[in-house]
C-alpha cells in the first residue's frame, strides 16, 4: 500500500465513472416523459414556445449528441442549468448539501457510537439475554420500513404528544440552536435506527469471528482480562470486515436519504433528487447521480485505505 | 528437587455438548517439581490439552468447566494456592507472569495487527509495569534469547513477515518474558517441519537450563519426549494410564497403550536403539474412545491385545510398579 497504489486507484476510477455516466444518461432518457411535460397541459404555454425551450436546452438533439455535449461541459466543471429552476445545477446542489451533511453526519456518528458497543457486547456475551435483545432489536430495525417508522414517530411525537416539530429544519421566524436541534431529533432517529441495526450485526459477526481466534487465547494467557483483550486485541481485527459496509453506507446517506428527507420535508439532496425526478430535470439528475457515483467510488478507495491502516498484512502484502 | 511446584489432584473437567455432557478429564493426578520437565503424552482427545488449559483456567466459560479436584500451585512468594477456586483477577495475575503457555499453532497464535516487539513486551508491561522504552529493550533482549537474528529489526516486524519456526520462537519469547516458574508447552512443535521441531526442542532445553523454569510439555509424539522430558505421564481417555521417569517409559513400559505408542513412533535416536526397537512401525488398532460413550471398565480394553474379560468389569487403578513408576493396567506384571 503506497502512494502509487492510491494514484493507480484514482486513475482507475476515471474510466469507471465515464461508464457510469453513460449508463445513467441512457437510463434517464429511456424513462417516459420529459422535462417539458409539466407545461403540456398549461394553456398559456404555446407549442411554439415549447419548441423554443426544447431547442434552447438542446433537448431536440439526438440523445448521443446530448450526452457528448453534457459530458464535454461536465468535465470542465459546467454542470449545466436546472431545467426546472433555471439555476446552475452546481449551485442548487451546494445549497442542499449542507442540510444533508448535517442530518447524515449526525446520524452516522450516532449510529457508529451506538452500533459499536452494541455489536461488541452482544458478541462478547453471545447467547445471553442481552445478545438476544440486541439481535431482536437489530432485526426489527432492519425490517421496519423507514417511511413507516418516520410516520409513526410523527404521529406519536408531533400529533399526539406535540413535543416535536413534524417537519422542516427550523420553525419559521425561529432558527435558534434549540429549535434546530428539536427539528433534528426525529429525522436523525429514523435515519440512524436502520443503520445502527445493520452495523451492529456486522460488528457482532466480525467480533465473534475474532474472539474465536488463537491470538485471543494468547492474550488471555498473557494475563489480560476480558475488557483489555477486546479493546487491545479483538476490536481492530474485528472492524476490518465492517469497514466496507460503513464506508458505503456513509456515502449512501450523504448522497441523500430520499425517504427520510421527503417525509420530514428536510431541504436536502434526497428531496432535491425526488423533485428533479418528478420534473425529469435531466441536468440536475445527472449532477446528483454523478456526485453519488463519485462518492461511492471514493468510499471504496477510502475503505481500502482503512483496511491497510487496520491490517498490516494488506499494508505490506 | 524441592517441593512440588504444581500439584494437580483428581482433576475432573466436563464439557457441555449438544450430544450431552462430555467428561474430558476424569480424575487426573499430576505433579511437577520446580525446574522439572514433565511430558504429558496422549492421542488427540486423550484430555492432555484440556488438562493444560485447565491449569491456566483457559477453558472457555459456558462451554466447559472444572467439575472437581484441585490445582495447587506454589507461587513465587511461597504460598500454595488452589487455582481452581482462585478469583478471576488473581488468576489473571498469575497467567503470563508465573505460569505461561506456548500453543500449538504459531501461525495463528500471534495477533496479526500488532508488531512482534509489542506482543512480546505486553505481559511485562502488564505484570511488571514496564514503560514503553524499557518494554522495547526487553522485547529485543527476549528475541536475542530465543536466537532470532537481527532482533532490533524483528521487533518492528509483523507476524506475517516471519516463518512458522520464527513465530514459535516469538511465542516462546512471549511466554518467558516475565520469567515464569512454570511453562506449559501445548504441542509446541507439532505444526512445524521436523528440522525446525528439533531446533525448538533444543532451544527449550537451553532456556530451561538458563532460566530454571519447570515445563509441562504436552505432546502426542513419544519421539519428542526423549529429547526433553525428565518424567512422562501417558494419558488415555481422560485418565493417566502410566507415569514414570523418561528412561523407564522408553525402555520398560508397563501399559499396553504406552507400548503401542512407542511402537507407532518412527525413531532413530539412541533411546530407541537402546530399547532394541528396529522392527517395523505398528499402528494401534481401533480409534480413541468416544468420550460420550466410554466403554465399561478399562478405556483401552477394546483396542488392547492383552485385554481379558475382567478388564471390562471395572476401571483399573493406578498401581505402583517401581519407585516413581505407576501403571493403570491389571496385567502390568505380565507386560515386560
Amino acid at each position: 500500500m503506497s502512494l502509487s497504489f492510491l494514484i493507480r486507484r484514482l486513475l482507475g476510477a476515471i474510466p469507471l465513472l465515464f461508464g457510469i455516466s453513460l449508463v445513467l444518461f441512457t437510463i434517464i432518457h429511456l424513462a417516459p416523459g420529459g422535462p417539458l411535460d409539466v407545461y403540456a397541459d398549461n394553456p398559456s404555454v404555446s407549442a411554439e414556445a415549447l419548441d423554443q425551450i426544447r431547442a434552447r436546452y438542446g433537448l431536440d438533439d439526438p440523445v448521443p449528441i446530448q450526452y457528448v455535449k453534457w459530458l464535454s461541459a461536465m468535465v470542465v466543471g459546467d454542470w449545466g442549468l436546472s431545467i426546472r429552476t433555471g439555476r446552475p445545477v452546481l449551485d442548487e446542489i451546494v445549497l442542499r448539501l449542507g442540510p444533508t451533511l448535517l442530518l447524515g453526519g449526525i446520524s452516522m456518528a450516532l449510529a457508529f457510537c451506538l452500533a459499536l458497543p452494541l455489536g461488541v457486547i452482544s458478541a462478547a456475551r453471545r447467547g445471553s439475554r442481552l445478545d438476544e435483545a440486541v439481535t431482536l432489536g437489530a432485526f426489527a430495525g432492519i425490517s421496519l420500513p423507514v417511511f413507516w417508522s418516520a410516520l409513526l414517530l410523527q404521529l406519536i411525537f408531533s400529533i399526539w404528544l406535540g413535543w416535536l416539530p413534524s417537519a422542516g429544519m427550523k420553525s419559521v421566524g425561529d432558527g435558534s440552536l434549540s429549535d434546530r436541534l428539536l427539528h433534528l431529533i426525529m429525522p436523525v432517529t429514523v435515519l440512524s435506527l436502520a443503520t445502527i441495526a445493520s452495523w451492529s450485526r456486522y460488528i457482532r459477526s466480525g467480533m465473534i469471528d475474532v474472539l474465536g481466534q488463537d491470538y485471543i487465547r494468547t492474550a488471555y494467557a498473557k494475563g489480560r482480562r476480558e475488557t483489555a483483550v477486546i479493546a487491545l486485541h479483538a476490536l481492530r481485527n474485528a472492524m476490518i470486515p465492517a469497514v466496507t459496509v460503513i464506508a458505503i453506507d456513509f456515502v449512501t446517506i450523504i448522497s441523500g436519504a430520499v425517504i427520510t428527507e421527503t417525509v420530514f420535508a428536510w431541504p436536502g439532496i434526497g428531496r432535491l433528487f425526488i423533485e428533479s425526478m418528478n420534473g425529469r430535470d435531466y441536468p440536475m439528475l445527472m449532477g446528483l447521480m454523478m456526485m453519488g457515483s463519485v462518492g461511492v467510488v471514493l468510499a471504496n478507495i477510502i475503505a481500502d485505505l482503512a483496511y491497510a491502516a487496520l491490517d498490516p498484512r494488506i499494508r505490506h502484502g | 528437587m524441592s517441593a512440588k511446584l504444581l500439584d494437580i489432584r483428581d482433576l475432573v473437567v466436563e464439557f457441555r455438548t449438544e450430544a450431552g455432557l462430555l467428561r474430558a478429564v476424569k480424575g487426573v493426578d499430576l505433579s511437577i517439581a520446580a525446574g522439572e520437565t514433565l511430558a504429558l503424552v496422549g492421542e488427540s482427545g486423550s484430555g492432555k490439552s484440556v488438562t493444560s488449559l485447565s491449569t491456566m483456567r483457559l477453558i472457555p466459560e459456558g462451554v466447559g468447566r472444572i467439575a472437581g479436584g484441585e490445582i495447587l500451585f506454589r507461587g513465587r512468594d511461597g504460598t500454595v494456592r488452589d487455582l481452581v477456586h482462585l478469583p478471576g483477577r488473581e488468576m489473571a495475575g498469575i497467567r503470563g507472569s508465573e505460569i505461561a503457555m506456548v500453543f500449538q499453532e504459531p501461525m495463528t497464535s500471534l495477533n496479526p495487527a500488532h508488531r512482534i516487539g509489542a506482543q512480546i513486551a505486553e505481559a511485562a508491561r502488564l505484570h511488571e509495569g514496564l514503560g514503553r522504552k524499557a518494554a522495547r529493550a526487553r522485547a529485543v533482549e527476549m528475541l536475542k534469547l530465543v536466537d532470532i537474528p537481527e532482533p532490533e529489526r524483528r521487533a518492528e516486524a509483523y507476524p506475517h513477515q516471519l516463518s512458522g519456526g520464527m513465530r514459535q520462537r516469538v511465542m516462546i519469547a512471549i511466554a518467558l518474558v516475565c520469567n515464569p516458574t512454570l511453562l506449559i508447552a501445548d504441542e509446541p512443535t507439532t505444526a512445524l517441519d521436523s528440522t525446525v521441531q528439533l531446533q525448538i526442542l533444543v532451544l527449550l532445553r537451553r532456556l530451561q537450563d538458563e532460566l530454571g523454569m519447570a515445563i509441562l510439555f504436552i505432546t502426542h509424539n513419544l519421539g519428542v519426549v526423549a529429547e526433553i522430558a525428565d518424567r512422562v505421564a501417558v494419558m488415555y481417555g481422560g485418565r493417566i494410564v502410566e507415569d514414570a521417569p523418561m528412561a523407564e517409559i522408553l525402555t520398560a513400559p508397563r501399559h499396553p497403550y504406552t507400548r503401542g505408542l512407542l511402537a507407532s513412533v518412527p525413531r532413530t535416536d539412541h533411546a530407541a536403539r537402546a530399547a532394541g526397537r528396529r522392527d517395523r512401525l505398528q499402528a494401534i488398532p481401533g480409534s480413541m474412545v468416544d468420550p460420550l460413550k466410554p466403554p465399561p471398565g478399562c478405556d483401552f480394553a477394546p483396542r488392547c491385545a492383552w485385554a481379558q474379560e475382567a478388564c471390562t468389569a471395572a476401571v483399573p487403578v493406578l498401581e505402583g510398579v517401581a519407585s516413581g513408576h505407576h501403571a493403570r493396567c491389571r496385567r502390568w506384571r505380565e507386560i515386560v
